[in-house]
């Protein structure tokens, strides 16, 4: 019960981080055109941008101020570099992205180090936030904070199973909600809100109603970029800092935006959740076909018990489970589960 | 795809060059590191050609080419093992033919998936499929050998006159034979209705249905045969480096082949051997010169996507019609100042670099850092001001000649065009 | 004897999103027939072509051609079956030039398929095909010019060439002289109906000088409906017509 309720938080929180990410990548993709190659190397950036702040001015400052920079990073590389390649179609503006991305990763090893930095969450996020205990006796109940000497108490006669709520990953989606809720509010119910969803559509008769579409447009991207790099401060001490991170984050935030439906917000936060649930559910699941078999009191053959098909655990198979829905999404629904049909 | 109008006799000369080379390279190349290396650029130069097949004729953008190349390698490194147990009579010069055929299979099998869409949807597809074949080749040890790879031996069986294909001269030529009838063969393509009709879906996908052709049956079968030559550079692959791991259809391979095949020029046909070449320069030489190969390579794409999407072959040919018309005198001196002010840039924004490598990794060693036949203090702030000078003294002029280069090389052009016009009447 | 029936509409609508462009066309072109659809900005004549040709699929109603329904089906399926359109925006091939364009339109129709096993310098039958429409759009000077680089007449020009080396018998113009100046309009026109001898054609017009030039039959698209389908004298005397389109008729002369 506990195992279902934490992996579902967990799930949750390892969602909504994803959501962070291919929304910043959908606005841009709604607006632009372009898809960012480089997305995850923002979400990079912000995690090691933070790291070296942190050390300096502190880590709540270096929250709010990694973020920013990176931003204005993504805002000059739309401005100086991305816009000169607009006139040239889709294909060049990957391309660059995708050369950017090269870029960043080796600016990223060369200004850092190799290997993963110690970038660790403040005290206060540190520990678990609450911790669910299954008590043989008292039964299941909740704790703020550690679980203290019910966890560590070693009784033979009486079984306590703890299973905290870390922290870090409550921040994640606190933080994620909060985004939600303030890019909701800016785009539906701002004057600039307004003004970019008619440009996501129609950029060119808004320039003809007098507004600086390019800069718009370099406003967006910086947005886009921005969040990715929160999302990659938080994800930089919830999980891992090191240079791989962009590639792993990378292709499940592509992979989200496809089977969302590319362009649609609301199907890149479904796809977010649903990938990041049955993600995590995955890996701590340790059953395989050959168990179920088992369990199922049907024999199974020699053949069977040495197949590395049947032996395959979920959580073996967990790792490409978002590249599975991706093909399955292509071929029985190619527009994605809320994508708007192509006329 | 832009051919020049070449006269059967110079097309024949072209070829015939071609072959020349292929045959007398490893004589004039001699040391184990070039054969090496020329083994390893025909290689590339088929996988580039293939990948160029999508990208340039079809103008599908693919993150996932290694896909390919990569099962094409496996399914031959299993099939010389089967040759060596004595399974498979099947002689090993016959073996990349092997890969193919497991290359266009997947590509049957994937590709109808993949060509469903076109556009930035079909490059996510493609990114996507790399991943999964990637993930599964860390879950399938039978089949991928799990870290260690798949090893084999390809000295096995009976030679023929003498060839045991130990030595690696005589696999080269087993690749040069390759190499020469593969670029035969897709060159061929290009010139026939299914290849010109690719061409026509690159450039209006839309209107090709209004003449009666089915565009995603098009890119279905470029994809196949795309998959083919991919999957005999795989093979070929397989039996130059008697192994095969994993990375082979990882991603990193797959950006390869898009960087080296943009870089050497989509348009042309001859771009992608250039591109080839580059490639295994890069992966072999460069790396050993510098940690910061990526970060270079990375940059030159990225000014080549914005000013020179033509790769290097467009830059060669449009040289080449400036040349013809005469008008190449006037662009020299500015090329000239163009080269010089990179050649500041890149000394010192690479002593830089390299700089601050050293400080990462070896400042137990020392402070001093050799460079290009220099020897550099890294705790002299001196020395670093100064590179730092020089980069951006070179980056600034690099960037001031570029924008009086490209009026003047506008109105060249124009000149050029305007003669054509008063010839043509 | 009853002359077949090329092209037929039946009850069609197309609605996008909540918005119904076309509220319901009933059409008959019999074969070898040339009619011009004219009418207002907005009235839905592209939309039309767009759904004879198969570029969308119509709400709801019917679309014969010869005989066969065609509505819903895909431009490929439609080209084949003997149909073939020309667009508003010129539509060619780029980046390949004059010959290589007039080339692909012909080799569907000449039965090469995807073939990859036969050069192109070899099939002659292409090759002539090509050659014999290059001549007839004027275009044999500018052969081996990209397309790109051509001008916007000789653009129009390919772009009818295009259309109609297929060998298509049903031809669908869509303002074939839309930005060109009157003596241009002038030779397009002969230029039109010299290599529409013998084809059904529909052609979206807003020149009137051309409509009562060229065409059997003039269709009134007003709104997304016809509200007239008449020869041209009946048209010009019909008070509907007059009343909802043909005011600036009288500015133009006529």
């Amino acid at each position: 019960m506990e195992f279902f309720l934490i992996s579902m938080l967990n799930g949750l929180s390892y969602g909504l981080l994803l959501f962070m990410l291919s929304s910043g990548l959908t606005l841009i993709f709604s607006m632009m055109g372009v898809l960012n190659f480089a997305h995850a190397s923002f979400y990079m950036l912000g995690a090691y941008v933070a790291y070296t702040l942190a050390g300096v001015i502190g880590f709540w400052p270096a929250l709010i101020l990694a973020p920013i920079l990176t931003g204005a990073a993504g805002a000059l590389f739309e401005s100086q570099v991305l816009r000169k390649v607009h006139k040239h179609g889709h294909v060049s503006e990957l391309l660059v992205t995708f050369g950017l991305s090269y870029i960043v990763l080796e600016l990223v090893q060369l200004l850092w180090v190799r290997v993963a930095v110690e970038f660790n969450p403040p005290a206060v996020l540190q520990g678990p936030v609450f911790t669910l205990i299954n008590h043989a006796e008292q039964g299941l109940f909740l704790v703020t904070g550690a679980g203290g000497t019910v966890c560590s108490a070693i009784d033979s006669a009486v079984r306590v199973i703890c299973t905290p709520f870390p922290a870090t990953r409550a921040f994640i989606m606190a933080t994620a909600l909060a985004m939600v809720i303030s890019l909701w509010w800016v785009l539906t119910r701002s004057r600039a809100g307004l003004v970019i969803q008619a440009a996501l559509t129609h950029p060119e008769t808004v320039e003809t109603l007098g507004h600086n579409v390019p800069r718009i447009f370099m406003l967006v991207f910086a947005m886009g970029t921005g969040l990715a790099a929160l999302a990659g401060v938080i994800g930089g001490f919830t999980f891992i800092t090191e240079p791989a991170m962009a590639a792993t984050v990378g292709s499940v935030v592509f992979v989200v935006v496809v089977v969302g439906g590319m362009g649609s917000l609301s199907g890149a936060f479904l796809a977010s959740l649903l990938i990041g649930i049955i993600q995590t559910f995955a890996v701590a699941i340790d059953y395989s076909f050959l168990q179920l078999l088992e369990d199922a009191g049907l024999a199974s053959t020699v053949y069977m018990q040495n197949n590395s098909f049947a032996k395959l655990t979920v959580s073996q198979v967990a790792p490409i489970l978002p590249y599975l829905f991706l093909v399955l999404i292509l071929i029985f629904r190619p527009r994605g589960l809320l994508g708007k049909r192509e006329t | 795809m832009r051919t020049t109008h070449n006269t059967t006799s110079t097309s024949y000369a072209l070829w015939l060059g071609f072959a020349i080379v292929l045959v007398l390279a490893p004589w004039v190349f001699t040391s184990n590191l070039s054969l090496t290396m020329l083994s390893q650029m025909g290689i590339a130069i088929i996988a580039c050609l293939s990948y160029n097949l999508l990208l340039g004729q079809g103008g599908m953008l693919s993150f996932g080419h290694a896909v390919y190349t990569g099962l094409g390698s496996y399914l031959t490194i299993h099939a010389l093992n089967a040759v060596g147990k004595g399974e498979l009579p099947i002689p090993v010069v016959l073996l990349p033919l092997v890969g193919g055929v497991a290359g266009l299979a997947f590509a049957v099998l994937l590709g109808f998936v993949t060509t469903r869409k076109s556009g930035t949807a079909f490059s996510m597809i493609t990114l996507g499929l790399a991943e999964l074949v990637f993930a599964m080749s860390l879950m399938f040890s039978e089949f991928f050998g799990g870290e260690a790879g798949v090893s084999g031996n390809r000295v096995v069986g009976q030679g023929l006159w003498g060839i045991t294909f130990g030595p690696q001269r005589q696999v080269y030529y087993l690749i040069a034979v390759y190499t020469f009838v593969s670029v035969g063969l897709l060159y061929a393509f290009t010139q026939t209705p299914l290849g010109r009709i690719l061409n026509a879906v690159r450039d209006n996908p839309e209107r090709v249905e209004f003449i009666g052709y089915n565009t995603q049956q098009v890119r279905y079968r470029a994809f196949i045969i795309a998959g083919f030559f991919a999957g005999i550079a795989g093979g070929l692959g397989a039996l130059n480096f008697e192994i095969v791991t994993a990375e082979v259809v990882g991603t990193g391979r797959s950006g390869a082949y898009l960087l080296f095949t943009f870089l050497g020029g989509a348009t042309f046909f001859f771009g992608p051997i250039l591109g080839g070449i580059l490639m295994v320069l890069a992966f072999v030489l460069l790396s050993e010169i510098t940690k910061a190969w990526l970060l270079y390579l990375g940059l030159v794409f990225l000014f080549m996507v914005i000013y020179a999407p033509g790769g290097l072959a467009g830059l060669i040919m449009a040289n080449v019609r400036v040349a013809k018309a005469g008008a190449l005198r006037q662009l020299l001196p500015i090329y000239a100042g163009m080269a010089l002010t990179c050649l500041l840039m890149l000394a010192g924004a690479g002593a830089l670099v390299e700089m601050i490598y050293h400080q990462q990794l070896n400042s137990s060693i020392g402070a001093q850092l050799p460079f290009a036949g220099m020897v550099l203090d890294t705790q002299d702030s001196a020395t670093w001001f100064v590179c730092l000078a020089m980069a951006a003294l070179g980056f600034v002029g690099f960037e001031w000649l570029r924008q009086r280069f490209v009026p003047l090389w506008a109105q060249v052009q124009t000149d050029i065009s305007h003669q054509l016009q008063r010839d043509a009447s | 004897m009853t002359r077949p029936i090329s092209l037929r509409l039946h009850g069609v609508h197309k609605q996008f999103g909540n918005t119904a462009i076309i509220r319901g066309l009933d059409l008959e072109v019999f074969s070898g027939e040339r009619v011009a659809i004219i009418g207002p900005n907005g009235a839905g004549k592209s939309t039309m072509f767009n759904l004879i040709s198969g570029r969308f699929a119509p709400s709801s109603g019917e679309i014969y051609l010869n005989g066969q329904r065609i509505d819903g089906r895909k431009p490929f399926e439609i080209n084949r079956l003997g149909l073939s359109r020309s667009f508003q925006i010129t539509n060619i091939f780029p980046k390949l030039s004059v010959f290589e364009n007039l080339r692909c339109a012909v080799l569907w129709s000449l039965g090469h398929r995807y073939s990859f096993w036969s050069f192109l310098g070899n099939l002659k039958d292409a090759n002539d095909l090509a050659q014999e429409w290059m001549t007839r759009i004027h275009l044999n000077a500018k052969r081996d010019v990209l397309a790109t680089n051509l001008t916007y007449a000789e653009q129009r020009a390919l772009e009818i060439g295009i259309t109609m080396a297929g060998g298509a018998n049903v031809v669908l113009l869509d303002e074939p002289t839309a930005g060109m100046s009157n003596s241009e309009t002038e030779r397009f026109i002969e230029l039109i109906k010299d290599v529409t001898q013998g084809k059904t054609l529909l052609t979206v017009e807003h020149d009137m000088g051309v409509v009562f030039g060229l065409a059997d039959k003039i269709a009134v698209l007003v709104y997304g409906e016809i509200i007239a389908y008449d020869t041209p004298d009946k048209i010009r005397a019909n008070p509907r017509v007059q009343e909802a389109y043909l005011g600036s008729m009288e500015e133009q002369g006529h």
